[in-house]
């Protein structure tokens, strides 16, 4: 294991029954992370899961009622598809959207807020699920850390499926 | 009521009795006088959690009608697995890329080697 840096994590929290909260600081001005987070420029720069993975499609109509599309492609070749619509944009500050990744997965309403101090920027995506049970499956099953014996389970499970 | 595999599935995992049920199954099958014992859980209420496991495909239970083993089967949740490990790393990998990217677009030389 490496050290941890508390600066530049994402931490996970869950602030109600329905939400998980995703929180990242990065050092940049507002406006900057605004563009990184709206412009498909910008997203294929960085928006790419874990090493190796591309992004040929990132599509972004921004404005409400608009419509995303985003499709990854891993080096193994399968591919990875997220889309949905956009609800508020509110510059450069505020960014209500739907995700869903298709077939059987519950959609989300994720709020992507930004808050600038001192010329950085931290990034909260607040993801709303349709329940509480379908919350709390996300997160049993790894989504954020926990010390409780499901997560144990899953973590022995993946190594075995390695 | 939840029909599709994944729904299933999901709902099975939301309880924290059964993911605990779940997590003592992974080390070896049990009875559900063994499983009762760690949750100050009358048999009964123990069983209506196993059958709801059951249902998942989550556990299976051996024939011997004295004992019937709980055992765990783990098929299902690669599918929640490959999902939820997939979201965790997707987002550490991606913010570290744009923690990165957001310094080249100000100017700004990090002590990184540049491997673009």
């Amino acid at each position: 294991m490496s050290e941890t840096d508390s600066v530049g994590e994402t931490t996970i929290t869950t602030p109600s029954d329905r939400e998980v909260v995703m929180a990242r600081t990065f050092e940049a001005p507002r406006t900057l992370v605004w563009d990184a987070y709206t412009k498909p420029e910008h997203l294929r720069q960085w928006l790419l899961g874990p090493e190796g993975w591309t992004m040929p499609v990132c599509e972004i109509d921004l404005r409400p009622g608009g419509e995303w599309h985003f499709l990854w492609r891993r080096p193994e070749g399968d591919e990875l598809e997220m889309r949905g619509v956009y609800r508020e944009i509110v510059p450069p500050e505020r960014l209500v959207n739907t995700e869903s990744w298709g077939g059987e997965w519950p959609e989300t309403e994720n709020t992507v807020q930004l808050f600038e101090e001192n010329g950085a920027t931290t990034v909260t995506t607040t993801i709303l699920y349709p329940s509480k049970e379908a919350r709390d499956a996300a997160i049993a099953t790894g989504m954020a850390d926990g010390a409780d014996r499901s997560y144990g389970l899953l973590d022995e499970y993946l190594r075995t499926l390695a | 009521m939840a029909t599709d595999s994944l729904s299933v599935t999901f709902s099975a995992l939301a309880d924290p009795t059964r993911r605990a049920i779940l997590g003592r199954l992974a080390d070896s099958p049990a009875t559900v006088k063994e499983l009762s014992a760690p949750f100050a859980m009358s048999g009964p209420a123990v069983s209506k959690h196993l059958r709801v496991l059951e249902r998942a495909g989550l556990i299976t239970r051996g024939r011997q009608a004295q004992w019937r083993p709980c055992r765990l089967e783990a098929a299902p949740l690669k599918d929640v697995a490959e999902w939820a490990e997939g979201y965790r790393r997707f987002w550490e990998g991606s913010h570290d890329r744009l923690d990165e990217y957001l310094r080249q677009l100000q100017g700004k030389e990090t002590n990184h080697v540049r491997d673009r």
